[in-house]
């Protein structure tokens, strides 16, 4: 619990007249949603190295064939605490952290609807996160004490039951993830409540900035997925603690249920992960391609769409389980239904490039890199929704590079490409320009240089979370670029961190308004007021401060 | 910046189509590779063509958005001497909105009428005529199959006749492992309490590997599969092979004594002589190739390594030591080794 | 206050899905150790409470501490015989037919289903007594009206998936 107020400590503005303690205690009793908003991303970009850190060591010992660098039973503590934190605790964090940070803003409210709400998940959050970690010296597990859950990130019954997960490792990973998820629930609440209900006088909900609709839809999906996950949480621990018969097969319980539960808040998660990332980005590339975002409408409507279909595709993780042909059927074409959506956005993302005015700062490169990276994985994931296809590779190391195009390549650069757009509006200093180019082709290019090859890798019938691997299957020269391409990827991630430290200390200041953009935080001093606004701003149409600056050609004239 | 990520792309289907243009070549090295695009058996063709329109397709579509992604960054890019000002805003435009949503959806139609095609041709419910039927049981870590009909078991090994199809029923003892091997067919879950099936008939004689494909616990990356295809009449003389109850050789009459008194014969089974069925079956031991579900090749040494500690070869798994000294070690070993 | 009554709205969303969860899992095995007589009457009790709760809360917006005393008292007691009336159902099924949690799957979805309703019962039954407290010492006044609405939405949306659950595991199930 301490690092992150530390790392806090160090991002708080200096002010040398009071205590150390004093301004510790500031940020832990604070119910505004910025600070909670920083403490959350900062939580996330910890977890972020630690979970890094855990799959750097997974592609160390992936680097050769018959590899004994990590021993089977660590190497699955290893994927599932990797798969767990990057999920639960550095997705979630930072993406609702800054929803949390920019939403207030950007519909010109002075705080989120229930601020002390707000503080009360956060603090959930941390404490899940540390139980989970915990694990790692209090836990007991298959082999001994000190173990970290090894049942997958997706925990699949009777795998977790006590006949097969001896110990107590599975019940960190239960308590920790059902405490954060509450913490989750209390974010998504007040996330739909502030942009429902707090918007400044004329921001009817048609002029909502792309962002808080996603934010909207992300609150939605997380309060009636979340639940299920929880539900099912509860079975399992039921099942090991009161001697339940949920998921037990020895007792006519169903394997196959947990999957059904698991992914029906699974399915839904990838989508509360990626729209956030989408709402970073269509605030992104309109301001620096100085075009307003192409077919506003349209936009809502496929979020609205991607948040319905989103609920209805789960069983297409479940494609090899064998639920007969009409169910793959059914579920298969629902996925194909959902990239009609997700492609209508890539489609209007590159409908405001085309004709504008691009200027390539470090945001924009992200999201460019975002677009490009996203489609890939997007275009796997249909390939992976034709049943036949999947039947040869779910499970295999091309799934594994396709959530991870999606999920590094799309959700990943989208929050760096966010960090970077919005770092000046929270701390009031730029961050460096040359290094945040340098973070984003260390990333883009160790981040290919990983993940390009495991699609190679599956189609040659390598399985996911296997320890090691044979040396006859021609497979060694894919993994070892995979290897390398880490190391890529960790000069990019030490080209952040320095990045933001530099720029902590001595950054350009930054303006209320440095990248000339139109939405309304950046109405507002760099950092804002604890207050937010001075005087609650009000909205004339989607770009409220457009209008001011082009007050001959305002914006309402087109809605 | 594009290029990288297009060279993935080639490259990917650069590896699969080369090595389906030397499919000759790989015939003669079966052990070299699971590629999904070099099929040897009629369901996993069919999924091979389905794969390869949905690449195509998937690819085209790839190739065209990148390709205006690139030409947008390139064509609009701000100029330092451009002239000053905003870009005319447009706003949305109703017609293109709808094509894009238009075609896409068509896209879908089509993709979706192709699966479930494919699906209606390799998801068969019912055994093909004339197949042979085997169960296959899914252990932590190791597979069990069951020849009912022959009164055959055997373990980690299927032997499967050419030209006739193979009709699998998969069961799992403990928790949820995968059936794939990729030449043969696609995946298929062996889940406790529910049955699945799949099928295969293979083309050509040969070793087909694969392996468990749901992590299934500490030694789900140590439990693979092999499927040996050979000629009708050599697969008839295996089975008759195999029906044949365990040898006795009485020069290894001490190693037999120890398999008694030890705990070995509370798992393992060897005909005539125990019954267990928790580990694999070694009636015909030294009949099959490898050890420790694939992890090693099958010979005296590395048969005394695992006997001496079955985590030499496969580190959790669990089976354990017996901690035998070294005259045991070599008469149990010469015992196992006349269990052909 | 608007605010509230959303959150509200959405949270019992989130409890609607974890009883639709539970129902989904209580589906295979149909026993035969359930009764409908003291359900029934558990059952009248409980939806008799969501009617009484109407003039208790409207006597509230009106000030009338005697109304709100008497209707919100009978809400209570007619919770409060729901409750023990399960204890008394549970009693009976562990004593006379040796069915617990770790029995079989009926068991196991029959207990964790009811119970989780339950528990929404009772906390519904401490928020209600809590008011009923407060107004015995006279600190309910009027404008707390929407909070105690808050409540008895929540007492309603209990009352609702008890008919859910009813359905399920009385009608359905049995």
């Amino acid at each position: 619990m301490t690092s992150p107020n530390q790392h806090q400590q160090s991002a708080a503005k200096p002010e040398p007249t009071r205590a150390l303690a004093d301004r510790l205690c500031d940020w832990v009793v604070t119910v505004d949603h910025k600070k909670l908003g920083i403490m959350y991303v900062a939580a996330g970009i910890i977890f972020f190295v630690v979970a890094g850190l855990e799959g750097a060591a997974m592609r160390a010992q992936l680097a050769k064939p018959g590899n004994d660098l990590i021993d089977p039973a660590t190497f699955n503590q290893l994927f599932t605490m990797h798969g767990t934190t990057m999920v639960f605790l550095v997705g979630m964090p930072i993406l609702l952290g800054m929803g949390n940070y920019l939403i207030p803003l950007m519909v010109g409210a002075r705080d989120m609807a229930f601020p002390r709400l707000n503080a009360f998940g956060f603090w959930l959050f941390i404490f899940g996160a540390v139980l989970l970690y915990f694990s790692y010296i209090g836990a007991t597990g298959l082999y001994g004490t000190a173990a970290a859950p090894d049942v997958g990130w997706f925990a699949y019954a009777p795998l977790t039951s006590r006949t097969f997960s001896r110990g107590n490792a599975t019940e960190y990973w239960v308590l920790g993830i059902m405490v954060s998820g509450f913490g989750s629930i209390t974010t998504a609440i007040n996330l739909i409540t502030t942009s429902l209900c707090m918007r400044c006088p004329g921001m009817t909900l048609m002029r909502m900035p792309l962002m808080v609709w996603m934010m909207l839809v992300v609150g939605v999906l997380v309060i009636t997925a979340l639940p299920v996950l929880t539900a099912s949480q509860v079975m399992l621990l039921f099942d090991r603690q009161l001697g339940a018969h949920f998921f037990d097969t020895e007792a006519a319980g169903s394997a196959v249920l947990w999957q059904h539960l698991f992914w029906f808040f699974g399915h839904p998660e990838v989508y509360i992960l990626v729209l956030p990332a989408f709402g970073f980005v269509s605030e992104i590339i309109p301001v620096f391609s100085r075009k307003v975002i192409f077919g506003y409408p349209l936009m809502v409507a496929a979020t609205v769409a991607i948040g319905f279909i989103s609920l209805g595709v789960w069983a297409h993780h479940m494609f090899a389980v064998g639920l007969g042909p009409e169910l793959n059927a059914f579920f298969a074409a629902s996925t194909f239904l959902i990239s009609v959506p997700t492609g209508i956005k890539v489609f209007n993302w590159m409908g405001t490039m085309v004709g504008g005015r691009i200027r390539f700062d470090s945001p924009m490169l992200f999201c460019t890199g975002f677009v490009a990276m996203f489609v890939l994985g997007g275009l796997t994931g249909v390939m992976l929704a034709v049943v036949p296809f999947d039947w040869q590779l779910s499970d295999s190391y091309f799934v594994v590079a396709h959530f991870h195009y999606v999920l590094f390549g799309g959700v990943l650069l989208a929050i760096f490409g966010g960090i970077h757009f919005w770092f000046p509006k929270a701390f009031g200093k730029m961050l460096n320009e040359r290094l945040g180019k340098a973070t984003f082709w260390f990333l883009f290019i160790g981040f290919n240089l990983t993940f390009g090859p495991m699609h190679v890798m599956g189609i040659l019938g390598m399985p996911r979370r296997v320890y090691t691997f044979p040396p006859d299957r021609g497979l060694d020269l894919w993994n070892l670029i995979s290897s390398l391409g880490v190391l890529v990827q960790c000069a990019g991630v030490l080209c952040f961190v320095w990045n933001v430290i530099l720029s902590l200390r001595k950054g350009k200041p930054a303006g209320d308004d440095p990248w000339d953009a139109w939405t309304l935080e950046w109405a507002t001093t760099s950092p804002p007021p604890e207050w937010n606004f001075d005087r609650i701003p009000v909205a004339t149409s989607r770009r409220p401060l457009w209008d001011q600056k082009h007050p001959e050609d305002p914006d309402w004239k087109y809605e | 910046m594009r290029l990288a990520l297009l060279s993935v792309i080639v490259a990917m289907m650069c590896s699969s189509s080369s090595q389906g243009a030397t499919d000759s070549l790989v015939v003669c090295l079966p052990d070299t590779t699971n590629n999904m695009f070099e099929p040897v058996s009629q369901s996993a063709r069919e999924i091979r063509e389905l794969s390869w329109l949905v690449l195509g397709i998937c690819a085209a579509i790839g190739l065209v958005v990148e390709a205006v992604l690139v030409w947008s960054i390139l064509r609009f890019r701000a100029r330092p001497h451009a002239a000053k000002g905003e870009p005319s805003q447009v706003y949305g435009s109703n017609s293109v909105e709808i094509a894009w949503t238009v075609v896409p959806c068509v896209i879908v139609f089509v993709l979706t009428l192709a699966t479930v095609r494919t699906i209606r041709e390799v998801e068969l419910t019912e055994p093909p005529s004339g197949a042979l039927m085997v169960i296959a049981i899914g252990h932590q870590w190791w597979w069990e199959y069951r020849y009912e009909a022959e009164g055959v078991v055997t373990a980690n090994e299927l032997v499967v006749p050419v030209g006739r199809p193979v009709w699998l029923t998969l069961l799992s003892a403990d928790v949820i492992h995968s059936w794939w091997v990729p030449r043969l067919t696609g995946k298929t879950d062996l889940v406790p309490n529910w049955t699945n099936h799949t099928w295969f008939n293979a083309e050509q004689a040969g070793i087909y590997k694969g392996q468990c494909a749901e992590y299934c616990g500490t030694q789900h990356g140590g439990m693979f599969l092999r499927v040996e295809a050979r000629a009708p009449a050599e697969f008839a003389a295996w089975i008759e092979e195999q029906k044949q109850p365990a040898s006795v050789v009485m020069a290894a009459e001490q190693g037999h004594q120890l398999f008694t008194e030890l705990a070995c014969m509370n798992c393992h089974e060897v005909v005539g002589t125990s019954d267990g069925t928790f580990g694999p079956s070694l009636t015909h031991l030294m009949s099959r190739s490898t050890i420790g579900s694939g992890v090693a090749p099958l010979d005296r040494d590395t048969l005394r390594l695992w006997i001496a500690d079955p985590s030499n070869l496969k580190p959790g798994c669990n089976m354990p030591s017996l901690k035998l000294n070294d005259e045991e070690l070599d008469a149990m070993v010469g015992y196992l080794l006349t269990l052909r | 206050m608007l605010l509230v009554t959303e959150s509200f709205f959405f949270a019992s969303f989130v409890m609607a899905y974890i009883y639709y969860i539970g129902r989904s899992a209580s589906g295979p095995q149909p026993k035969d150790v359930l009764e409908l007589g003291p359900v029934v009457g558990n059952t009248i009790a409980l939806l008799a409470s969501s009617i009484t709760i109407i003039p208790a809360v409207r006597a509230v917006a009106r000030g009338s501490r005697g109304a709100v005393l008497a209707w919100l008292g009978a809400t209570i007691a007619l919770g409060a015989y729901f409750v023990v009336g399960t204890g008394l159902e549970w009693q009976k099924l562990m004593e006379e037919h040796g069915l617990f949690l770790g029995t079989n799957l009926f068991g196991t979805t029959f207990y964790s289903l009811i119970g989780f309703h339950c528990f929404h019962v009772i906390v519904g039954l401490i928020l209600l007594s809590g008011i009923w407290l407060f107004s015995g010492c006279g600190l309910l006044k009027p404008r707390d009206g929407e909070r105690v609405e808050l409540v008895s939405w929540y007492w309603h949306f209990v009352d609702g998936v008890w008919i859910v659950v009813f359905t399920t595991v009385y009608l359905v199930g049995r």
